[in-house]
């Protein structure tokens, strides 16, 4: 599907479970290097679970299980041998609500870098004056660098955290709808600076929003629900991956008839 | 057709609607009210004890005793010289009360070198007795051996002999002043006639003595705090470290959860219940560690009966951290301990230091498992160390009350102040230190 042929991320056959239940079916899908790849879906589908499978955030809840392959580079993620602190280094992660640390923002940004043993003044300097360029922060706060990150506004917190995670040099950034909480300027500069990232970075971002995720991606995966009657009248629901494609094919021409209609805005 | 009621049954129903919630409220304020009143009676009580005149007199006055009355002014040699002349045969009764370490059965017939060893003694008497030698040399062991505050207050009590007569309280004292003066002069014409408050400084400096007129709380209040330090070294590093191993690192496991209830189970155990515990383990099984009934075992028990508030309150502190914060350090590829250790547990100290607070309060008011477990009633030295012999607050102020005489119920109401102050202080420090953390985390 890319052009140059190169995958980031792959998964193969992945199931995932909370405790018994089957949250995300069969999902086999790999993810271009350095592209932005949008997660679309309405809301159940599983593509956050998906998400955050692939930076093992989902090992912190207790009774997640991952079956199947996610590989990083051909390396298996879930490899006996292979350290969860490792992966969530090289595949940083952007939260729905922004969450800077109750700290400087100079602290919140060097935190990554001193969590891997950086010391020297002068090193997490030039660190976080980085970071905080490439996430175009910089001249709206290189004054106030001690001025706690809580104190900064909803848009600027999230580019705060977008420094704190470049600040470790990940090669992958997910980015669970890194908008739904900002207003239209805050996310239009997110949008911009994700652009920019692209070139350095290989990024994942779920979305609740077509227009967005039209705007940004690459590629686009749209993941839906399948429902089952259970005996007794309940309901079995897990989430699946119906389509991945280029983001403008799958919005000009869906090979998928689900697909069309969620795009139509039939559901979501 | 509507199931709404009509305009008239609306204003009727609202009517009564309203009246139920100002029933609710009256009944809210009430309790308040009542709770108010409790402790107004406390402050009452304690005050009106505390404060009010007396009728004192002195077997000496102590102006012929010394210039102007001021007895601390004199040198040692000038008090023994008091005791000597006013109180000759109570000498060897002050050395061996003071100054003897052997049993009081051989006090008498040991040589001087066994019954004062680790004491200054003259050499030539070092084979002796107590009864071979003269008055004189027997109030120079005194003069050499006890400190000048010590002498200063035998010759209070046992030379001036300050005796507290009558005291009224203060009550009495702001309303019927006439008439508590006529009874007073009636009845003890050479008496001194003059209003006191029994909280004062002499009070606080004072160590323990059998005179209500000169005990003061020095050493129970060194003994408390001394009991308090040892209690939050102890159970604030375990009680914390066993919250965070239950609510960051154990499983929902059943053997956990059943570990959890019984914490929470431990807290309502009563506190007597608590000084047996310490009075096994440590006063008699540890007893090569804490030496018996000291500072150390009482601190120990004392952290054992606040450990399972400080699990609690600080597990609660730890789940109240946001899962967001969490997420992030995570996310940034922290490891589990450099999660804990730099974002949940600073965000948890301001909850944690308020239960700590809570825990503390209740430590050094209880009295219970110091009783069991053995806190001296009488005991005049400060504590020196954690393996000292003490008594506490909360034990000097039941022991007060249990006297015969009224006064000391008097000095008792000024004890159960200092203990209020010092609760009071402690949790003023506690909290600044809390607003301190929250600050720092808000930036």
């Amino acid at each position: 599907m890319t052009q140059n042929g190169a995958y980031a991320i792959g998964l193969k056959n992945v199931n995932i479970f909370y405790g018994e239940k089957l949250a995300v079916k069969d999902v086999t899908l790999s993810i271009a290097n350095q592209k932005i790849t949008a997660f679309i879906g309405p809301s159940g589908c599983g593509k956050s679970t998906v998400l955050r499978s692939i930076n093992r955030m989902n090992d912190l809840i207790p009774g997640a299980r991952v079956e199947g392959e996610v590989t990083f580079h051909g390396q298996q993620l879930y490899d006996e041998k292979v350290d969860a602190v490792e992966v969530r280094r090289r595949i940083g992660m952007v939260f729905q609500k922004p969450n800077p640390f109750p700290k400087s923002i100079y602290d919140n940004v060097a935190y990554g870098p001193r969590l891997l043993g950086v010391r020297s003044k002068n090193k997490l300097d030039e660190i976080v004056e980085r970071s905080i360029k490439s996430s175009y922060l910089w001249d709206e706060v290189k004054t106030d660098l001690k001025k706690s990150g809580m104190a900064l506004s909803g848009g600027q917190q999230q580019r705060l955290c977008i420094a704190r995670t470049i600040a470790v040099e990940p090669e992958v950034i997910l980015m669970d709808e890194p908008c739904s909480a900002l207003d239209p300027i805050a996310t239009q500069a997110i949008e911009e600076l994700m652009k920019d990232l692209v070139k350095t970075y290989t990024i994942i971002i779920v979305t609740h929003n077509m227009q967005q995720a039209q705007r940004v991606s690459d590629y686009t995966a749209f993941y839906s629900i399948r429902k089952e009657e259970e005996t007794g009248g309940k309901e079995k629901r897990w989430g699946l991956l119906v389509e991945h494609n280029h983001t403008e094919k799958l919005f000009s021409a869906p090979q998928n008839e689900e697909t069309e209609r969620y795009i139509r805005g039939e559901f979501g | 057709m509507t199931y709404m009621p009509n305009d008239q049954q609306f204003e009727r129903g609202l009517r009564m609607r309203h009246l139920r919630g100002s029933v609710w409220q009256r009944f809210f304020m009430l309790s308040t009210i009542v709770a108010l009143l409790a402790l107004l009676a406390l402050f009452y009580n304690v005050f009106d004890q505390a404060f009010g005149y007396v009728a004192e007199q002195y077997q000496i006055d102590p102006a012929t005793l010394a210039p102007d009355g001021d007895i601390s002014a004199l040198e040692n040699d000038g008090l023994t010289a008091l005791l000597l002349e006013y109180q000759p045969r109570k000498i060897p009764v002050y050395v061996r009360d003071n100054l003897s370490v052997v049993d009081a059965s051989q006090f008498t017939t040991l040589p001087l070198s066994q019954v004062l060893a680790g004491k200054t003694v003259p050499e030539e008497f070092a084979d002796k007795t107590i009864r071979d030698l003269a008055p004189q040399d027997q109030a120079n062991l005194l003069a050499t051996n006890l400190s000048h505050e010590q002498l200063v207050q035998l010759v209070t009590t046992d030379v001036v002999g300050a005796e507290i007569l009558e005291s009224w309280d203060l009550t009495s004292s702001l309303f019927r002043r006439a008439e508590v003066e006529a009874t007073a002069r009636e009845k003890y014409p050479n008496a001194k006639f003059y209003f006191r408050s029994w909280i004062n400084f002499d009070f606080l400096v004072n160590p323990g003595s059998s005179v209500p007129g000169a005990a003061g709380v020095r050493t129970a209040l060194l003994g408390s705090l001394w009991v308090i330090a040892i209690t939050v070294i102890f159970a604030f590093p375990i009680g914390v470290g066993a919250a965070i191993y239950l609510e960051e690192y154990a499983t929902r496991s059943r053997i956990n959860q059943i570990i959890e209830t019984n914490v929470r189970n431990l807290a309502g155990v009563p506190s007597i219940i608590y000084g047996l515990l310490g009075l096994a383990i440590f006063v008699r099984a540890l007893q090569f560690v804490t030496d018996g009934r000291t500072l150390l075992s009482a601190g120990l028990t004392m952290g054992l009966l606040i450990l399972p508030v400080i699990i609690i309150n600080a597990q609660e502190a730890l789940r109240a951290v946001s899962n967001a914060i969490r997420e992030a350090s995570y996310g940034l590829g922290a490891t589990k301990w450099q999660t804990i250790w730099n974002q949940v547990l600073p965000a948890a100290m301001p909850g944690i230091l308020t239960g700590t607070i809570l825990a503390m309060s209740r430590a050094i008011g209880e009295t219970a498992p110091l009783i069991v477990i053995g806190a001296s009633t009488f005991i005049v030295f400060d504590p020196n160390g954690p393996l000292s012999k003490f008594t506490a607050l909360p034990i000097q102020i039941y022991q007060w009350t249990s006297r015969p005489q009224p006064q000391f119920r008097d000095i008792a109401a000024a004890a159960i102040i200092v203990l209020l102050v010092v609760l009071l202080l402690l949790n003023a420090s506690a909290i600044y230190l809390r607003q301190r953390f929250k600050r720092k985390l808000q930036g």
